[in-house]
């Protein structure tokens, strides 16, 4: 589903990603672990199509189609979506209106009929319970004032809504207490499938306590330096960053 | 002979056009000819005029120009322009009330609709207390020509203690095939305790040269009286508007103002509200939306005068292509006005290199014990914003609209009837596209 070879990727002239090799097939859960700084967060702007970041060399193959030549909405409408980490406000634009807007077009863009009033409200319906999201937060303007939690909880109605390929969560799980990473990880296990993919994002290891990943690598200095099973993620949470940037050095 | 024509300034002609004509003119020519003095002191502004510096309506004046009150339209075409199906409608077309497009049967106990003619003529003695006793002489050029040479307009009074349902809808229309200077004037008195919602809409029609509409209200808020003003400004390429508005309220009254500027080649605002009582609570709202080479300057003055006072205002524009947009908004504080709170704040998009605008709070604060704030910000839609919704698959040109719709629904969700609000949203939208 992704593919992606020898990425670098800089912002400003300065380089942060520096070759990354990363293959995301369908049905599977990646957790991209790393220090602060390590570009995690570049990874998920550049696959997200932020246009700040200049890639530099390498390539993303996305569902057979090369996703760098994509705009950010053509990306979302080919099915990625990013949970962003700081999710914005954006006053007078109720997030009911963004939804049907964001829908419409993804669905002409696929050539698809607009959906029927009737169908979207209970689709908006179904979805609220499945990430169990207050009704009063939807019909609100958008992120307007929510706690830190609410806007992570409305990225995940988000994604429940636009149904995507591919979801990338960047630090979905910071700024959550305990209840409410329980609940926003039990939204994203009920949407995951066999026909889709999701890359965890995440400085800590306690969102993988309930999204388990099928893989985990391990980003730092711009590059995938560790790449394992479930089991690495509770192995970095044991003996800390520290490790992996040893190893390098002596690999060095 | 050909040498006067050529050197005679606007102000010659309107003087000369003053002189043949006020013996027609209703009402008293005392008060009209003390007017004319003052405007030949005060004389057409330039731009070193330190309130009209921003606007050129001394450009605006250049050329020929005509002082006929011709009506031109039909029914046909005036009645579209009532968007208001639930109205009291009443139409001035060039500032001369037209009874018969007007839509005045069965009004309701306690209001009286009539031309501002018809008032003076029947000695009404709301007219008499009333007339030309806010807008003053000597402080506006425009304010003088209008009250020199207005032929007609609206009287409008609400008894004590009526409740007026239905909004009353005032339309101005301009039509001129020649270039032209109106000169319409109103007189709303809303007496105590009573309540009612008053839109004017300013429109042209029929029209083949420029129009320039010097438009003047009054209105006269009573104690305990809750007032809504609203104004439609969509005058299109050929209008050219100077509005007025000064508003004196009284005790513990409630007044609202909320003007649209949609379109129009240049438009200019002064509006004035005097609060001469205690326990008064006053809105001003304003939307203003500029493209092309439009001119667009709203100068607002809230004057508290007594203790115990509110008054909130929020103006707030979107500035495409060469236009310009001024806002100046001015709160005086006077020493007796302890206990005042007076909110101000001025906020613009800016979507062009080559707009322009200028903003301009000021606060004169002479009482010590007050709670007053203002603030302005200027800038370019939200790049963070356009990038979120681009995430979710919406276009840049729709995000963009998103946004703008949002940043006016602030001025436009203040509009308290429904039917005017659906009419002013889909102006905007149709702006937007």
């Amino acid at each position: 589903m992704l593919s992606i070879k020898n990425l670098h990727a800089s912002i400003d002239g300065k380089e942060i990603l520096k070759g990354i090799n990363l293959e995301i097939r369908v049905g599977e859960v990646h957790a991209i672990m790393g220090p602060n700084g390590s570009g995690k967060s570049t990874l998920a702007a550049v696959l997200s199509g932020r246009s700040e970041y200049d890639v530099t060399e390498g390539e993303i193959i996305y569902n057979d189609k090369n996703l760098l030549d994509l705009e950010a909405e053509d990306r979302a409408r080919e099915g990625v979506f990013l949970a962003f980490q700081y999710p914005i406000e954006i006053p007078g634009v109720s997030n009911i209106n963004f939804l049907k807007t964001a829908i419409g077009e993804i669905r002409a863009y696929k050539g698809l009929d607009p959906m029927k009033a009737k169908d979207f409200l209970m689709m908006l319906k179904e979805k609220q319970k499945l990430v169990e999201i207050d009704k009063a937060l939807v019909s609100r303007s958008i992120n307007e004032g929510f706690s830190g939690g609410e806007k992570k909880r409305n990225e995940i109605f988000q994604m429940a809504m636009l149904e995507p390929k591919l979801s990338i969560l960047d630090e979905t799980d910071s700024g959550l207490d305990i209840d409410a990473l329980r609940i926003v990880a039990n939204g994203v296990n009920k949407l995951k499938s066999k026909d889709n993919a999701t890359i965890i994002i995440t400085h800590y290891q306690r969102l993988l306590d309930y999204i388990i990943p099928d893989f985990v690598h391990v980003l730092h200095n711009g590059k995938i330096v560790k790449s394992g099973l479930k089991e690495l993620a509770l192995e970095l949470e044991e003996k800390g960053y520290d490790f992996i940037k040893e190893e390098e050095e002596v690999e060095a | 002979m050909e040498t006067v024509t050529k050197t005679s300034t606007i102000k010659d002609k309107l003087i000369f056009e003053f002189e043949t004509s006020k013996l027609f003119l209703f009402g008293d020519t005392k008060l009209r000819d003390q007017a004319m003095d003052s405007f030949c002191k005060q004389g057409i502004p330039t731009r070193k005029h330190e309130e009209y510096k921003y606007t050129r309506v001394d450009l605006m004046l250049k050329g020929e120009f005509d002082f006929s009150t011709n009506k031109n339209c039909s029914d046909a075409q005036i009645e579209p322009l009532k968007f208001l199906k639930d109205a009291y409608v009443v139409v001035l077309e060039n500032g001369i009330f037209v009874e018969g497009s007007s839509n005045l049967q069965n009004l309701p106990q306690g209001l009286t609709i009539c031309s501002l003619v018809d008032a003076e003529k029947s000695n009404s003695p709301v007219f008499e207390k009333h007339y030309a006793q806010y807008a003053d002489i000597k402080t506006d050029p425009f304010i003088a020509l209008n009250t020199a040479m207005n032929k007609d307009g609206v009287f409008i009074h609400i008894a004590k203690n009526a409740i007026i349902d239905k909004p009353i809808h005032i339309i101005h229309i301009s039509t001129a095939f020649e270039n032209t200077i109106i000169h319409p004037r109103n007189l709303i008195v809303v007496d105590e305790n009573s309540q009612a919602k008053i839109i004017e809409s300013f429109e042209t029609m029929d029209s083949t040269a420029k129009i320039v509409n010097n438009a003047l209200t009054e209105i006269v808020v009573d104690k305990y009286a809750i007032v809504a003003h609203y104004k439609i400004q969509d005058e299109k390429e050929l209008g050219y508007l100077v509005n007025t508005t000064q508003v004196i309220q009284q005790k513990q009254s409630v007044f609202s103002t909320h003007t649209f500027t949609l379109s129009g080649s240049l438009v200019r605002n002064n509006l004035t509200l005097v609060l001469d009582d205690e326990h008064i609570e006053s809105h001003l709202n304003g939307l203003y939306l500029t493209a092309g080479s439009q001119v667009v300057d709203n100068h607002t003055v809230v004057d508290h005068r007594k203790p115990n006072c509110n008054s909130n205002e929020l103006y707030k524009g979107i500035i495409e292509g060469k236009s310009t947009a001024t806002f100046n908004g001015k709160i005086f504080v006077r020493e007796d006005a302890q206990k005042t709170n007076a909110f101000q704040s001025n906020k613009n998009i800016l979507l062009s290199q080559e707009g322009t605008i200028n903003t301009k709070p000021q606060l004169e604060i002479y009482a010590d014990d007050v709670k007053c704030s203002h603030g302005s910000t200027t800038g370019k839609l939200d790049e963070a914003k356009i990038f979120y919704l681009r995430a979710r698959g919406i276009g840049t040109i729709n995000a963009k609209k998103l946004l703008m719709h949002a940043f006016a629904s602030e001025v436009v969700d203040t509009i308290k009837i429904p039917a005017l609000r659906e009419y002013v949203e889909e102006k905007i939208s149709n702006k937007f596209e």
